[in-house]
């Protein structure tokens, strides 16, 4: 934590490249959220027909069926094989998130991630302390516990109690209690477990990180050499554990983010304010030309 | 030996961690099923859409996505809000008394269904069975006092077939006849329209899911005058058929001032 006392998270980033140049992934993101969000509610809202449904399942422009693949899942193990509607919407989703990183759906789409990332957000301020840190792989344990008590039920068994679903479906067709749902999450992930829910917990973030093992979009350090130790990337990234290997690499190791945790926010893109990290795909692992600065650092 | 060796630090931890986990997640899994359970209890209140699978399947099938809802033109359906709504939530459901099912003729709700929770091979809407509409209350029921409402029986989509007015004679006035709204179970589709169209603060005629409106018949039951229309005669041959002691003239009975004339005359019977 000697970094933090160095300067606070993101001020070099800052003073480098301005404050939108150090905030353009953020800020493409929260757009991306919103127009997600938007998509399904300016029916309801003003009755243009765009997307209609909920992030379960959803129909665009009256044609194309889009279905969530774990819930999907969820119904088949209960006992129902869906009608093929259903089933090419959840194909369709499936080879998109496996082809452009399943947790980019975390990281761009999913409506609660504003709401933990607001949580993680106030636990800085307030300079909390960690809390309850459950290992990461809880999540996978909690997938198949899901998919378990699916079968064993015969009913859609996340979607009792699914913060993500309820969120938007509470948004697009009316709310009840489910409020009360999304505020423990924020509380959970404010007072007992810094980045508990979607970092530890949720199984839907670790269904998609799962599906997205082996994708084509990435996040490299090509730069790696020109890293001053900062840590501001370890402290804005919610699955940090990911960059270790591509940061810290030896020569000849990738500098790509291969780990499947990685959400491909583009927050560690930002936060660098000597330009580590870019976008790419997982076959391109050159290293950029080295900068007479970074060539200096490194020898 | 193995078994006497002492387990590695590290596979110890394994498994201890491994054995907590475990643990963790039956706890979780119990409390999840214990939630799913709860919310298989659908309120009486609540009627599933038209072709809707039976309620445990149906819980298999629907993902909640709401395109049923979205596409029932007459706003009928909603989403179960968490703590506000009987039916689990998320799930699309009605309560006849508030908007009931207006039937329409291309089933646009069974249309918009991705997953087959909602059964496309209900094709024509009349074999809907989304309840079954019963007539709770004979005792504030317009018609069943002598009136002439009427009301639900006009406003049924399927009128004549799934809803009748049975006359009888009124015995409070003695001689007024009662005109009663008669749900035949087999041709309701559980609208509602009925119940929601009754003129009463609260409805005298209800829609109820099929498991609490009807019976079902012991399986060993026969209905001899079915089995006897089908074979044509009597079911068991060599049966001597006693005469009938009928009220009225002609039997062997006093003859009952307004009785009725029997059927049949036996030979020689009566005078
Ligand atoms: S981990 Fe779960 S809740 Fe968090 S962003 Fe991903 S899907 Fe959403
Ligand atoms: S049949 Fe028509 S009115 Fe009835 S639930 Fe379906 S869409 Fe709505
Ligand atoms: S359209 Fe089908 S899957 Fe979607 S909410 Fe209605 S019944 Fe459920
Ligand atoms: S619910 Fe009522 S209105 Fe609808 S079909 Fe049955 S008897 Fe007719």
């Amino acid at each position: 934590m000697s970094a933090k006392t160095k300067s606070p998270v993101g001020v070099e980033a800052i003073a480098a490249k301005g404050w939108l140049g150090a905030h353009k992934w953020l800020i493409a993101r929260r757009l991306s959220q919103t127009a997600f969000l938007m998509l399904f509610l300016v029916g309801p809202w003003f009755g243009w027909r765009v997307v209609d449904g909920t992030l379960a399942g959803s129909r665009t422009l009256n044609i194309l069926p889009l279905t969530d693949p774990f819930i999907t899942l969820q119904g088949s193990v209960a006992g129902h094989w869906p009608e093929l509607t259903a089933l090419i919407g959840a194909l369709i989703v499936l080879a998109a998130y496996a082809l452009i990183g399943g947790r980019m759906y975390c990281s761009w789409v999913c409506p609660i991630n504003p709401v933990t990332d607001a949580a993680h957000w106030l636990h800085d301020r307030l300079n909390m302390p960690k809390g309850w840190q459950p290992k990461r792989h809880t999540r996978l344990w909690l997938m198949a516990t899901v998919l378990v008590t699916s079968a064993l039920t015969g009913t859609i068994a996340w979607e009792v109690i699914n913060p993500i679903a309820m969120l938007h479906r509470g948004l697009v067709f009316g709310m009840g209690a489910a409020w009360g749902v999304v505020i423990a999450v924020f509380l959970f992930d404010l007072f007992v477990s810094r980045r508990g829910w979607c970092g530890h917990l949720c199984p839907v973030g670790a269904f998609y990180g799962l599906l997205g093992q082996k994708s084509l979009l990435r996040v490299s350090a090509p730069n790696r050499a020109a890293c001053d130790d900062c840590m501001d990337c370890f402290a804005v990234c919610p699955e940090n554990h990911v960059i270790t290997p591509a940061l810290r690499g030896k020569d000849g190791d990738t500098p790509l983010i291969l780990a499947p945790d990685c959400t491909n926010c583009g927050r560690c893109i930002d936060v660098c304010s000597v330009d580590v990290f870019t976008f790419t795909h997982r076959f391109d692992d050159r290293m950029s030309v080295a900068t007479p600065d970074a060539a200096n650092k490194a020898a | 030996m193995p078994s006497s060796s002492p387990m590695s630090p590290a596979r110890r931890r394994f498994l201890t961690d491994t054995a907590r986990m475990a643990g963790g997640c039956a706890v979780a899994g119990l409390g999840l099923a214990y939630i799913t359970s709860d919310a298989r209890a659908l309120p009486a209140e609540a009627l599933r859409p038209p072709g809707a699978l039976p309620e445990d399947d149906f819980l298999s099938a629907c993902i909640r996505c709401g395109l049923c809802v979205r596409d029932c033109p007459y706003d009928t359906l909603k989403l179960a809000e968490l703590g506000m709504d009987g039916p689990a939530t998320g799930t699309p459901f009605f309560t006849a008394r508030e908007i009931a099912c207006e039937m329409c003729e291309d089933i646009p709700c069974v249309a918009a269904c991705p997953t087959g929770a909602l059964d496309k091979s209900l094709t024509n809407i009349d074999d809907a069975k989304m309840g079954t509409a019963v007539l709770v209350d004979q005792e504030n029921c317009l018609n069943f006092l002598g009136l002439r409402c009427d009301v639900c029986y006009r406003v049924c989509p399927v009128i004549d077939e799934a809803i009748t007015l049975e006359v009888r004679h009124n015995d409070r006035s003695g001689h007024h006849a009662i005109f009663a709204p008669t749900v035949a179970a087999d041709r309701c589709t559980g609208c509602g329209i009925c119940e929601k169209s009754c003129v009463l603060p609260e409805a005298a005629i209800k829609v109820l899911p099929i498991r609490l409106a009807r019976a079902t018949s012991a399986d060993h039951y026969r209905k001899g005058w079915e089995e006897q229309a089908e074979k044509g005669g009597p079911v068991l041959d060599g049966i001597i058929d006693l005469p009938d002691r009928l009220p009225g003239p002609g039997t062997d009975n006093l003859a009952a001032p307004g009785g009725y004339e029997p059927a049949f005359k036996l030979p020689g019977a009566g005078q």
